[in-house]
């Protein structure tokens, strides 16, 4: 019997113990955030937490994460309100949106032992995780964002308005130059 | 494609709501529907339905499946302008596959040419409705009242009344005739030019389950298909009795299919030959998978190789072509005169959509009656088809429009579809059927390969007087295989006073359909390359041979004015010849008009040792009309086209033994995000009436790049991918 934390709730699974761990999330728990894209780690769409790092929950067995904490996208807010989703809903970084779940917690990952990554940083981080729609410009910017968000909420009262996003020109929601710094 | 007309192909209907509120449905006439144009993109017949609610919120129906290019933001975006409410106070809700929703397809880029008028006008319509109600209540003139935000006004009284007290009376106003209707003057609008957030874009960072592959019905059983790695092949027998004994497994069967025959394939075949294995987990069923063992028919396939094919196209190109498809003058004569002759062979390959959700189905059969979940852009096809395999007649089929995980075109054809039915049938459970990667991407609508044998000549004065194309492609005597076509139309065709198109067809035994801007995605590529060859041989600037070039057609098709506007557009913001660049470092140019688009794009490289390719930025402009309806959609759309128009370059799918080589993104990469550069976007804006963007803004970067990369090292890149000449991104 495995036993583990996930998104804070203590579980146990008496089954196949080298079931991967996002068949196990997705379909016996019905977290169903973390995607199935390659089933070999290629492309990072399952990405989850294990003890806060990012794992590909597809190539990794649920006995890997015996007495583990296991962190998925559910367990980020459940309203929203997380910095990460927050600048990702202010860029619109989505398009088919199958990618973003694996591409949030990437970032999650990355800010948390980086809380002001530069460019160089964000794409070495985010490098195995494969956008199909090619969102990468806009993710890059939301990784920013964030930064900045989580940033000015540690330091600033409530009513600041949220720092400039990366390189401000464009008519729209990202800077012509898609972030980079 | 032919222009909608609300008068002739359908009629409006208003209802009034239970409990209050008023709903307004756009019913087509059925026989105008389908019309299909140039290419794979049949005409859409517009439906949607505005409720309003006693309350004053405002639904609005976006009838068409989504795969991420923000129809669903769209549609709904043309009706509430004109409606005048304000955007936030509108709810979108997702139609379910329905008769009375008229065409429901997401494909071609057609969405905005074919609901521009339309949408605008049900809007219309039912902001005109409520006018008529207000000044009946107040007994005013309609002409003295007025509409903003949500509400009805006459001034001159001070009173106003909201939407939704209007609703219930105004479902019982006539309505009115769309022709006298009048629209916004874009100048006031206040929705469409102003970026939205995408509709489910909340529900994707909190990772909901609305997607296909998340879908789960009550006593859901899991399904996974083996089909024969060679196409056409099918099972004689396997070991099914060793695998209905392991764990979890509840079913396993071998499924017969349609046979598969001909020389290559036209359409979506349907069901093909498998066998399914049913369990009480996806897990269960793919680890009992593993230990399958068949006995294949592999049918009559099983010898083809890419070598070979790539042997006999060659072959091909020496003899007289099979047929020509366009003669203009005489390029012999030319060739003969002393112009400057140029010749080069292109290859490409087939590549794989790999959308990152891999196709999957749920399926529920009970008392003679099929309910479907599926993520398909052509549920009608869909359900056709599952109607025809299992005798099911259309009405009894119920389909759902989950939102897909990328489409690109791979879910324009329904194989997954009829396999979960029929699945679901046999086992008289509901079913839902997952693919793996590798079954995604080994049987696949494969964009097709082919090869194109190109001469071409510059006159004295550098200008372009002769092109032929010899078009190996696949096929059998006049037919093409699906999406592997070409016609005599193809640009420079009237811009060039000596032209001949002509082709030549191999039999083909693998599927291929449409892959996002399909036949340009690697047309572009071909003709703007080739076209860069002989401004080179021509001793002129690639920009402005292009524009001396566009200034020299015949009318007909494309607009030359538009696409030297984006030309010259792309020119200016690139900075085109007017920055020193460093040796190594150097810009490329390519253009091309698709699905009523006009896309220019401009790339610099910089090639590093070792053949290393960094892509410091591209540039595009591009012309599809007067308003960019939803600008932070546009700029991601062109921008992921971008990315998408760079990683083909990487891709290539190959026959070995009739069996499809590569398998998982390993070996068909996509472009990652330290590979992907700044892009920056521009638009015209000219006096046209607005078109689709998702496709044509993919096709010129392929030759910008590889212009670019010629310019730098003098090497022309004439076979993708880029691999085969021993480039690839650092």
């Amino acid at each position: 019997m495995i036993k583990l934390k996930v998104n804070g709730v203590t579980r146990q699974h008496d089954g196949d113990p080298d079931m991967p761990l996002l068949w196990y999330l997705r379909d016996e728990l019905d977290l169903k955030g973390a995607k199935f894209g390659c089933g070999m780690g290629l492309c990072g769409a399952c990405t989850v937490h294990l003890n806060g790092k990012p794992v590909r929950s597809c190539s990794t067995p649920v006995s890997a994460a015996a007495n583990a904490q296991v962190t998925t996208i559910e367990g980020l807010s459940t309203d929203g309100t997380h910095p990460v989703q927050v600048a990702w809903q202010e860029l619109d970084v989505p398009q088919c949106g199958y990618c973003q779940a694996g591409q949030i917690m990437s970032a999650c990952a990355l800010l948390a032992k980086n809380p002001k990554p530069n460019d160089a940083d964000i794409d070495t981080a985010m490098n195995g995780n494969l956008c199909r729609c090619g969102t990468y410009l806009r993710v890059r910017a939301a990784i920013h964002k964030a930064a900045e968000l989580t940033a000015s909420n540690a330091t600033k009262p409530a009513t600041k308005p949220a720092a400039k996003s990366a390189s401000g020109a464009g008519a729209n929601l990202l800077p012509r130059n898609g972030g980079k710094k | 494609m032919s222009k909608m007309n609300l008068n002739r192909r359908s009629f409006l209907r208003a209802t009034a709501l239970a409990g209050g509120g008023m709903m307004l449905g756009l019913y087509p006439k059925v026989a105008a529907l389908a019309q299909p144009g140039r290419g794979a993109a049949p005409a859409l017949a517009p439906n949607a339905f505005i409720s309003i609610a006693s309350n004053g919120i405002v639904t609005i129906t976006a009838k068409n499946p989504e795969t991420g290019q923000s129809a669903r933001n769209m549609l709904p975006m043309m009706i509430a302008e004109e409606l005048d409410v304000e955007w936030k106070d509108i709810k979108i809700v997702r139609a379910d596959l329905d008769a009375k929703y008229g065409s429901q397809f997401s494909g071609g880029s057609t969405a905005t040419p074919g609901n521009w008028e339309p949408m605008r006008q049900i809007g219309g319509a039912a902001r005109h409705m409520l006018i008529a109600a207000a000044a009946q209540t107040w007994g005013v003139p309609e002409a003295e009242c007025s509409t903003a935000s949500g509400r009805v006004f006459h001034k001159a009284s001070n009173r106003s009344l909201g939407y939704g007290e209007l609703a219930s009376k105004a479902a019982t106003m006539p309505v009115p005739d769309l022709k006298s209707l009048k629209l916004k003057d874009p100048k006031d609008y206040k929705i469409i030019g102003k970026t939205t957030i995408g509709a489910e874009t909340k529900d994707v960072v909190l990772g909901k389950p609305i997607f296909g592959i998340d879908v789960t019905v009550p006593g859901m059983l899991y399904a996974t298909f083996q089909k024969c790695p060679v196409y056409g092949g099918k099972a004689v027998s396997a070991n099914l009795d060793a695998i209905k004994a392991m764990k979890g497994v509840k079913h396993a069967f071998i499924v017969e299919g349609q046979p598969i025959t001909g020389n290559f394939m036209t359409s979506d075949p349907g069901l093909e030959p498998g066998i399914a294995i049913v369990a009480d987990s996806w897990w269960a069923a793919q680890s009992a998978r593993e230990k399958l063992e068949v006995k294949w028919d592999e049918g009559k396939w099983a010898t083809q190789n890419s070598v070979d094919i790539a042997k006999k196209a060659d072959e091909i190109s020496k003899q007289p072509a099979a047929r020509t498809l366009r003669k203009d003058g005489d390029v012999e004569a030319v060739y003969k005169s002393g112009a400057k002759v140029v010749e080069g062979a292109y290859i490409y390959p087939f590549i794989s959509h790999a959308p990152l959700e891999p196709q999957n189905c749920t399926a529920h059969f009970q008392d003679g009656k099929m309910e479907i979940w599926a993520t398909s852009q052509t549920p009608q096809n869909g359900r056709g088809m599952v109607s025809r395999i299992l005798g099911i007649p259309e009405n009894n089929i119920t389909i759902h429009l989950v939102r897909g995980g990328g489409g690109f075109g791979r879910r324009l054809n329904n194989d997954y579809m009829c396999e979960a039915a029929w699945i679901s049938k046999t086992v008289g459970a509901p079913v839902k059927l997952l693919w793996t990667r590798e079954d995604d991407m080994q049987h696949d609508y494969f964009r097709p390969g082919g090869f194109q044998y190109l001469k071409g000549a510059v006159d004295s004065n550098g200008k372009l007087v002769a092109w032929q194309d010899h078009f190996v492609g696949y096929g059998d005597g006049e037919r093409f295989t699906a999406s592997g076509n070409i016609d005599g139309g193809e640009f420079p065709a009237r811009f060039v006073p000596n032209f001949l198109m002509q082709s030549s067809v191999m039999p083909l035994g693998l599927k291929t359909g449409a892959l996002r801007a399909p036949r340009s995605n690697v047309y572009a590529w071909v003709f703007q390359s080739f076209i860069d060859e002989l401004a080179h041989a021509a001793g002129k600037d690639p920009v402005q041979f292009r524009l001396d070039l566009l200034s020299s057609g015949t009318p007909g098709g494309m607009n030359a004015e538009r696409m030297i506007g984006v030309v010259k557009l792309v020119a200016e913001k690139s900075g085109w010849g007017q920055r020193k660049l460093p040796k190594g470092t150097a810009m490329g140019i390519g253009f091309h008009f698709s699905h009523q688009g006009y896309f220019a794009q401009v790339a610099e490289v910089t090639v590093l040792a070792n053949k290393k390719i960094k892509v410091n930025k591209v540039w595009s402009a591009g012309d599809i009309g007067s308003q960019i309806i939803n600008p932070g959609a546009a700029e991601n759309q062109t921008q992921g086209a971008v990315v998408d128009g760079m990683s083909e370059l990487l891709q290539e799918i190959s026959l070995k033994n009739g069996r499809v080589v590569q398998s998982n993104y390993h070996q068909h990469p996509m472009l990652k995000m330290s590979q992907t550069p700044p892009i920056e976007v521009h638009f015209i804006k000219s006096n046209n009436s607005p078109t689709g963007l998702g496709e044509p803004a993919l096709p010129p970067i392929l030759p910008a790049v590889c212009n670019a990369i010629f310019t730098a090292t003098g090497e022309r890149i004439r076979t993708l991918p880029i691999t085969k000449q021993g480039f690839s991104f650092a």
